[in-house]
Protein backbone atom coordinates (compact mmCIF):
# COMPACT_ATOMS: atom_id res chain seq x y z
CA UNK A 1 0.00 0.00 0.00
CA UNK A 2 1.34 3.35 -1.04
CA UNK A 3 1.44 5.98 2.14
CA UNK A 4 0.12 9.36 -0.07
CA UNK A 5 0.83 13.26 0.84
CA UNK A 6 -1.28 15.82 0.80
CA UNK A 7 -0.46 16.91 -2.74
CA UNK A 8 -0.54 13.32 -4.28
CA UNK A 9 -3.89 12.90 -2.57
CA UNK A 10 -5.10 15.96 -4.70
CA UNK A 11 -4.77 13.68 -8.47
CA UNK A 12 -4.98 10.27 -7.01
CA UNK A 13 -7.86 10.52 -4.86
CA UNK A 14 -10.02 13.90 -5.49
CA UNK A 15 -9.84 13.94 -9.04
CA UNK A 16 -9.63 9.83 -9.64
CA UNK A 17 -12.76 8.18 -10.73
CA UNK A 18 -14.03 4.92 -9.06
CA UNK A 19 -13.50 3.82 -6.10
CA UNK A 20 -10.63 4.91 -3.42
CA UNK A 21 -10.33 3.56 0.20
CA UNK A 22 -7.72 5.39 2.10
CA UNK A 23 -6.68 4.12 5.15
CA UNK A 24 -5.92 7.08 8.02
CA UNK A 25 -3.54 6.03 10.62
CA UNK A 26 -0.85 6.77 13.09
CA UNK A 27 2.56 5.38 13.49
CA UNK A 28 1.75 5.13 17.40
CA UNK A 29 -1.61 3.49 16.95
CA UNK A 30 -1.81 -0.28 18.14
CA UNK A 31 -5.06 -1.33 16.28
CA UNK A 32 -3.88 0.68 13.31
CA UNK A 33 -1.66 -1.30 13.17
CA UNK A 34 -3.09 -4.65 13.16
CA UNK A 35 -5.66 -3.16 11.04
CA UNK A 36 -3.11 -2.46 8.36
CA UNK A 37 -2.24 -5.96 6.87
CA UNK A 38 -6.50 -6.68 6.38
CA UNK A 39 -6.52 -3.02 4.11
CA UNK A 40 -3.41 -4.69 2.80
CA UNK A 41 -5.47 -8.19 1.69
CA UNK A 42 -8.07 -5.98 -0.25
CA UNK A 43 -5.03 -3.55 -1.34
CA UNK A 44 -4.21 -6.72 -3.47
CA UNK A 45 -6.83 -5.87 -5.84
CA UNK A 46 -8.47 -2.19 -5.05
CA UNK A 47 -6.83 0.88 -5.00
CA UNK A 48 -5.98 1.88 -1.67
CA UNK A 49 -3.85 4.53 -0.17
CA UNK A 50 -2.64 5.44 3.32
CA UNK A 51 -2.66 8.60 5.07
CA UNK A 52 -0.70 9.09 7.92
CA UNK A 53 -2.42 11.85 10.29
CA UNK A 54 0.61 13.13 12.07
CA UNK A 55 2.54 13.52 8.66
CA UNK A 56 -0.99 15.38 7.33
CA UNK A 57 -2.44 17.05 10.15
CA UNK A 58 -4.36 19.25 8.00
CA UNK A 59 -5.94 16.47 5.41
CA UNK A 60 -7.43 14.94 8.21
CA UNK A 61 -8.82 17.91 9.66
CA UNK A 62 -10.37 18.45 6.45
CA UNK A 63 -12.13 15.38 6.46
CA UNK A 64 -12.55 15.37 10.35
CA UNK A 65 -10.84 12.39 11.09
CA UNK A 66 -10.78 12.20 14.69
CA UNK A 67 -10.70 8.43 15.29
CA UNK A 68 -8.27 5.97 13.81
CA UNK A 69 -8.07 3.89 11.95
CA UNK A 70 -10.13 5.58 10.14
CA UNK A 71 -11.01 4.05 6.56
CA UNK A 72 -12.91 6.48 4.25
CA UNK A 73 -14.15 5.30 0.59
CA UNK A 74 -14.26 7.49 -1.91
CA UNK A 75 -16.17 7.39 -4.98
CA UNK A 76 -15.62 9.32 -8.05
CA UNK A 77 -13.00 11.70 -5.62
CA UNK A 78 -16.11 12.43 -2.94
CA UNK A 79 -16.28 10.65 0.57
CA UNK A 80 -18.89 8.00 -0.17
CA UNK A 81 -18.87 6.01 3.45
CA UNK A 82 -16.60 6.27 6.17
CA UNK A 83 -15.35 3.06 8.81
CA UNK A 84 -13.87 3.65 12.59
CA UNK A 85 -11.58 0.92 14.36
CA UNK A 86 -10.65 -2.30 13.10
CA UNK A 87 -13.14 -3.78 10.41
CA UNK A 88 -12.92 -7.24 8.78
CA UNK A 89 -12.09 -7.51 4.86
CA UNK A 90 -15.66 -8.52 4.26
CA UNK A 91 -16.82 -5.54 6.15
CA UNK A 92 -14.08 -3.22 4.27
CA UNK A 93 -15.23 -4.86 0.80
CA UNK A 94 -19.20 -4.17 2.12
CA UNK A 95 -18.89 -0.79 2.09
CA UNK A 96 -18.66 -0.71 -1.42
CA UNK A 97 -22.60 -1.09 -1.57
CA UNK B 1 -10.29 -31.88 7.65
CA UNK B 2 -11.29 -32.10 11.64
CA UNK B 3 -9.72 -30.46 13.80
CA UNK B 4 -9.11 -31.49 17.81
CA UNK B 5 -9.35 -28.19 18.83
CA UNK B 6 -11.24 -24.80 17.18
CA UNK B 7 -10.57 -21.66 19.14
CA UNK B 8 -12.81 -18.82 18.70
CA UNK B 9 -10.97 -15.30 19.13
CA UNK B 10 -7.00 -14.44 18.74
CA UNK B 11 -7.21 -12.21 22.06
CA UNK B 12 -4.21 -13.36 24.48
CA UNK B 13 -6.55 -15.87 26.29
CA UNK B 14 -7.29 -17.68 22.65
CA UNK B 15 -3.72 -17.35 21.40
CA UNK B 16 -2.20 -18.59 24.71
CA UNK B 17 -5.11 -21.72 24.25
CA UNK B 18 -3.68 -22.04 20.88
CA UNK B 19 -0.05 -22.02 22.51
CA UNK B 20 -0.64 -24.81 24.49
CA UNK B 21 -2.90 -26.66 22.22
CA UNK B 22 -0.15 -27.28 19.76
CA UNK B 23 2.72 -27.90 22.54
CA UNK B 24 -0.17 -30.94 23.15
CA UNK B 25 0.12 -31.75 19.74
CA UNK B 26 -3.58 -30.87 18.99
CA UNK B 27 -4.98 -29.83 15.51
CA UNK B 28 -5.86 -26.29 16.37
CA UNK B 29 -7.34 -23.51 14.65
CA UNK B 30 -8.04 -20.20 16.20
CA UNK B 31 -10.88 -18.08 14.41
CA UNK B 32 -9.95 -14.47 14.44
CA UNK B 33 -13.01 -11.98 12.73
CA UNK B 34 -10.47 -9.55 12.16
CA UNK B 35 -7.17 -9.00 13.97
CA UNK B 36 -5.15 -10.74 16.46
CA UNK B 37 -4.78 -9.19 20.30
CA UNK B 38 -7.95 -8.40 21.55
CA UNK B 39 -8.90 -5.36 23.29
CA UNK B 40 -4.77 -5.19 24.51
CA UNK B 41 -4.03 -3.98 21.12
CA UNK B 42 -5.50 -0.72 22.15
CA UNK B 43 -3.06 -0.48 25.46
CA UNK B 44 -0.27 1.98 24.45
CA UNK B 45 1.97 0.16 27.30
CA UNK B 46 1.49 -2.39 29.07
CA UNK B 47 3.08 -2.34 32.85
CA UNK B 48 1.20 -5.03 34.49
CA UNK B 49 2.50 -8.17 32.79
CA UNK B 50 5.41 -10.18 34.58
CA UNK B 51 8.44 -10.49 32.87
CA UNK B 52 6.97 -7.59 29.78
CA UNK B 53 7.66 -4.30 31.65
CA UNK B 54 6.55 -1.00 29.17
CA UNK B 55 5.68 -3.44 26.21
CA UNK B 56 3.57 -2.05 23.98
CA UNK B 57 -0.23 -3.97 23.25
CA UNK B 58 0.42 -4.09 20.17
CA UNK B 59 3.79 -5.61 20.21
CA UNK B 60 2.52 -8.27 22.80
CA UNK B 61 -0.32 -9.27 20.49
CA UNK B 62 1.84 -9.78 17.45
CA UNK B 63 4.54 -11.84 19.87
CA UNK B 64 1.99 -13.84 21.26
CA UNK B 65 0.55 -14.36 17.66
CA UNK B 66 3.94 -15.17 16.04
CA UNK B 67 4.72 -17.53 18.90
CA UNK B 68 1.33 -19.30 18.09
CA UNK B 69 1.89 -19.80 14.77
CA UNK B 70 5.65 -20.62 15.04
CA UNK B 71 4.67 -24.10 17.05
CA UNK B 72 1.61 -24.71 14.12
CA UNK B 73 -1.70 -23.20 15.51
CA UNK B 74 -3.45 -22.11 12.17
CA UNK B 75 -5.69 -18.81 12.11
CA UNK B 76 -8.48 -18.35 10.46
CA UNK B 77 -9.54 -14.95 9.85
CA UNK B 78 -13.30 -15.60 9.69
CA UNK B 79 -16.35 -14.69 11.92
CA UNK B 80 -17.46 -17.68 13.43
CA UNK B 81 -21.70 -17.57 13.93
CA UNK B 82 -22.59 -20.31 15.71
CA UNK B 83 -21.77 -23.74 16.80
CA UNK B 84 -23.79 -26.85 17.46
CA UNK B 85 -22.72 -30.46 18.12
CA UNK B 86 -23.63 -32.73 15.55
CA UNK B 87 -22.28 -36.34 16.57
CA UNK B 88 -19.01 -36.46 18.39
CA UNK B 89 -18.05 -33.34 16.63
CA UNK B 90 -18.80 -29.82 16.22
CA UNK B 91 -20.15 -28.19 13.73
CA UNK B 92 -18.72 -24.22 13.55
CA UNK B 93 -20.61 -21.80 10.88
CA UNK B 94 -19.06 -18.47 9.31
CA UNK B 95 -21.43 -17.03 7.10
CA UNK B 96 -20.23 -18.33 4.11
CA UNK B 97 -17.89 -21.62 5.62
CA UNK B 98 -18.36 -24.80 7.38
CA UNK B 99 -15.56 -26.49 10.04
CA UNK B 100 -15.68 -29.19 12.31
CA UNK B 101 -13.94 -29.86 15.27
CA UNK B 102 -13.65 -31.97 18.62
CA UNK B 103 -13.92 -29.65 21.20
CA UNK B 104 -14.30 -25.84 21.38
CA UNK B 105 -12.49 -22.85 23.71
CA UNK B 106 -14.62 -19.78 23.80
CA UNK B 107 -12.61 -16.67 23.86
CA UNK B 108 -14.54 -14.35 22.23
CA UNK B 109 -13.67 -11.56 25.56
CA UNK B 110 -16.06 -8.11 25.66
CA UNK B 111 -16.59 -5.51 23.77
CA UNK B 112 -17.28 -1.87 25.42
CA UNK B 113 -20.48 -0.63 25.94
CA UNK B 114 -22.04 2.46 24.49
CA UNK B 115 -23.99 4.83 26.44
CA UNK B 116 -26.57 4.76 24.37
CA UNK B 117 -27.58 8.39 24.21
CA UNK B 118 -29.57 10.67 21.46
CA UNK B 119 -26.59 11.83 19.27
CA UNK B 120 -23.88 8.97 19.82
CA UNK B 121 -24.23 6.65 16.81
CA UNK B 122 -23.94 9.48 14.50
CA UNK B 123 -21.11 11.29 16.12
CA UNK B 124 -18.54 7.85 16.59
CA UNK B 125 -15.62 8.65 14.95
CA UNK B 126 -16.35 12.51 15.21
CA UNK B 127 -15.44 13.13 18.63
CA UNK B 128 -16.92 10.37 20.52
CA UNK B 129 -13.80 7.59 20.89
CA UNK B 130 -13.72 4.51 23.31
CA UNK B 131 -9.92 4.84 22.41
CA UNK B 132 -8.14 7.57 24.82
CA UNK B 133 -4.58 6.42 23.45
CA UNK B 134 -5.68 6.54 19.66
CA UNK B 135 -7.44 9.30 19.73
CA UNK B 136 -6.76 11.83 22.65
CA UNK B 137 -4.04 13.71 20.08
CA UNK B 138 -6.90 15.10 17.49
CA UNK B 139 -7.87 16.88 20.74
CA UNK B 140 -4.76 18.47 21.83
CA UNK B 141 -5.35 21.66 23.65
CA UNK B 142 -9.00 21.29 23.86
CA UNK B 143 -11.77 20.53 26.41
CA UNK B 144 -13.12 16.53 26.62
CA UNK B 145 -14.93 14.61 28.57
CA UNK B 146 -14.21 10.69 30.07
CA UNK B 147 -17.45 9.20 31.01
CA UNK B 148 -16.96 6.09 33.75
CA UNK B 149 -15.69 5.24 36.97
CA UNK B 150 -13.54 2.34 36.72
CA UNK B 151 -9.81 1.73 36.14
CA UNK B 152 -10.36 2.44 32.39
CA UNK B 153 -11.50 6.06 32.84
CA UNK B 154 -9.50 7.06 35.34
CA UNK B 155 -6.38 6.11 33.39
CA UNK B 156 -7.75 7.74 30.41
CA UNK B 157 -8.54 10.81 32.15
CA UNK B 158 -4.86 11.21 33.27
CA UNK B 159 -3.96 10.11 29.82
CA UNK B 160 -5.94 12.57 28.38
CA UNK B 161 -5.06 15.93 30.94
CA UNK B 162 -1.42 15.61 29.51
CA UNK B 163 -2.75 16.64 26.33
CA UNK B 164 -6.22 18.51 26.38
CA UNK B 165 -6.98 22.06 28.19
CA UNK B 166 -9.70 20.81 30.14
CA UNK B 167 -11.02 17.07 31.12
CA UNK B 168 -14.69 16.44 32.60
CA UNK B 169 -14.54 13.29 34.39
CA UNK B 170 -17.93 12.54 34.57
CA UNK B 171 -19.66 9.75 36.33
CA UNK B 172 -23.08 8.56 37.45
CA UNK B 173 -22.03 8.26 40.96
CA UNK B 174 -20.39 10.12 43.80
CA UNK B 175 -17.45 7.88 44.48
CA UNK B 176 -15.00 5.80 41.98
CA UNK B 177 -15.18 2.35 41.18
CA UNK B 178 -11.66 2.59 40.48
CA UNK B 179 -8.42 2.75 42.28
CA UNK B 180 -7.84 5.21 44.61
CA UNK B 181 -4.61 6.19 44.06
CA UNK B 182 -5.39 7.20 41.03
CA UNK B 183 -8.04 9.31 41.73
CA UNK B 184 -5.43 11.40 43.89
CA UNK B 185 -3.34 12.02 41.19
CA UNK B 186 -6.07 13.22 39.03
CA UNK B 187 -7.45 15.24 41.68
CA UNK B 188 -4.09 16.72 41.78
CA UNK B 189 -4.27 18.09 38.05
CA UNK B 190 -6.12 21.52 38.21
CA UNK B 191 -7.44 20.85 34.30
CA UNK B 192 -9.66 18.00 35.17
CA UNK B 193 -13.03 18.72 36.78
CA UNK B 194 -15.13 16.16 38.39
CA UNK B 195 -18.60 16.03 37.81
CA UNK B 196 -20.19 13.12 39.81
CA UNK B 197 -23.35 12.14 40.21
CA UNK B 198 -24.33 13.02 36.57
CA UNK B 199 -26.24 11.30 33.57
CA UNK B 200 -25.26 11.57 29.91
CA UNK B 201 -28.57 11.95 28.25
CA UNK B 202 -27.76 14.32 24.69
CA UNK B 203 -24.71 14.77 23.11
CA UNK B 204 -24.87 17.46 20.48
CA UNK B 205 -23.09 18.71 17.74
CA UNK B 206 -24.25 18.77 13.92
CA UNK B 207 -20.40 16.89 12.09
CA UNK B 208 -18.53 16.52 14.73
CA UNK B 209 -18.97 16.69 18.84
CA UNK B 210 -20.12 20.09 20.50
CA UNK B 211 -21.46 19.41 23.93
CA UNK B 212 -22.26 16.93 26.17
CA UNK B 213 -25.49 17.36 27.95
CA UNK B 214 -25.84 16.04 31.65
CA UNK B 215 -28.43 15.70 33.90
CA UNK B 216 -27.29 16.49 37.54
CA UNK B 217 -29.02 18.11 40.41
CA UNK B 218 -32.26 17.62 39.19
CA UNK B 219 -31.44 19.86 35.82
CA UNK B 220 -29.30 19.59 32.47
CA UNK B 221 -26.29 21.21 32.09
CA UNK B 222 -24.27 21.75 28.82
CA UNK B 223 -20.57 20.80 29.00
CA UNK B 224 -18.85 22.37 25.88
CA UNK B 225 -16.61 19.31 24.69
CA UNK B 226 -15.02 18.45 21.39
CA UNK B 227 -14.38 15.08 22.36
CA UNK B 228 -16.17 12.01 24.75
CA UNK B 229 -14.27 9.49 25.92
CA UNK B 230 -16.58 6.49 26.97
CA UNK B 231 -15.34 3.83 29.26
CA UNK B 232 -18.75 2.52 30.75
CA UNK B 233 -17.63 -0.93 31.16
CA UNK B 234 -17.67 -4.06 28.86
CA UNK B 235 -20.50 -6.85 27.37
CA UNK B 236 -19.08 -10.38 27.53
CA UNK B 237 -19.41 -11.83 23.56
CA UNK B 238 -20.19 -15.04 22.18
CA UNK B 239 -23.26 -16.27 24.12
CA UNK B 240 -25.29 -15.86 20.94
CA UNK B 241 -23.16 -18.45 18.92
CA UNK B 242 -25.40 -21.08 20.57
CA UNK B 243 -28.42 -21.24 22.46
CA UNK B 244 -27.49 -23.25 25.59
CA UNK B 245 -24.77 -21.39 26.76
CA UNK B 246 -25.26 -20.06 30.21
CA UNK B 247 -24.95 -16.73 31.13
CA UNK B 248 -25.46 -14.73 34.47
CA UNK B 249 -27.36 -12.02 35.11
CA UNK B 250 -24.73 -9.87 33.79
CA UNK B 251 -24.47 -11.59 30.65
CA UNK B 252 -20.97 -13.26 31.57
CA UNK B 253 -20.77 -16.68 30.40
CA UNK B 254 -21.24 -19.52 33.44
CA UNK B 255 -18.07 -21.77 33.79
CA UNK B 256 -17.54 -24.55 35.83
CA UNK B 257 -14.11 -25.25 37.92
CA UNK B 258 -12.42 -26.45 34.68
CA UNK B 259 -13.47 -23.82 32.63
CA UNK B 260 -16.52 -26.18 30.94
CA UNK B 261 -19.18 -23.94 29.72
CA UNK B 262 -22.93 -25.27 29.95
CA UNK B 263 -22.26 -27.48 26.85
CA UNK B 264 -19.62 -30.54 27.13
CA UNK B 265 -16.52 -30.09 24.88
CA UNK B 266 -16.83 -26.06 25.33
CA UNK B 267 -14.45 -24.13 27.30
CA UNK B 268 -14.27 -20.61 27.98
CA UNK B 269 -11.09 -18.52 28.64
CA UNK B 270 -10.69 -15.13 28.88
CA UNK B 271 -12.70 -12.37 29.61
CA UNK B 272 -15.71 -13.38 28.65
CA UNK B 273 -16.57 -15.72 31.42
CA UNK B 274 -17.92 -14.51 35.24
CA UNK B 275 -15.25 -14.07 37.02
CA UNK B 276 -13.48 -11.37 39.74
CA UNK B 277 -10.39 -10.10 37.62
CA UNK B 278 -10.21 -9.51 34.46
CA UNK B 279 -6.44 -8.32 33.16
CA UNK B 280 -3.89 -10.16 30.82
CA UNK B 281 -2.45 -12.20 32.97
CA UNK B 282 -6.11 -13.66 34.17
CA UNK B 283 -6.70 -13.74 30.62
CA UNK B 284 -3.68 -15.88 29.80
CA UNK B 285 -3.75 -18.53 32.57
CA UNK B 286 -7.39 -18.84 31.58
CA UNK B 287 -5.80 -19.80 28.02
CA UNK B 288 -3.30 -22.41 29.70
CA UNK B 289 -5.28 -23.84 32.45
CA UNK B 290 -8.50 -24.96 29.91
CA UNK B 291 -6.16 -27.30 27.52
CA UNK B 292 -6.05 -29.20 30.39
CA UNK B 293 -9.32 -29.74 30.60
CA UNK B 294 -9.63 -29.84 26.59
CA UNK B 295 -6.71 -32.75 27.03
CA UNK B 296 -9.42 -34.67 29.74
CA UNK B 297 -12.44 -34.22 27.34
CA UNK B 298 -10.72 -35.67 24.35
CA UNK B 299 -9.66 -38.36 26.07
CA UNK B 300 -13.27 -39.76 27.22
Amino acid sequence: MKKISAEEFNTLVRESKGDVYVDFFAEWCGPCKHFSPIVGVVAQDETVYQVDVDEEKALAFEYEVMSIPCLILFRDGKEYKRSVGVISEKEIRGMKQ
Amino acid sequence: MIYDLAIIGGGPAGLTAAIYATRASLKTVVFEKMTCGGQIIESKKVDNYPGLPHISGAEFAEKLQQQAEELGAEIEFEDILSFEKLGENFKLRSDDAEFEARAIVMATGVAPKHLEIPGEAELIGRGVSFCATCDGNFFKDEAVAVIGGGNTALYDAIYLSDICSKVYLVHRRDEFRGDSVLVEKLRAKENVEFVLSAKPIRIEGESRVEALIIEQDGGEKALAVSGIFEAVGHSAQGSKLNSELKTDETGYLIADEKLQSSIPGVFLAGDLRQKRVRQLTTATADGAECISSVLEYLKK
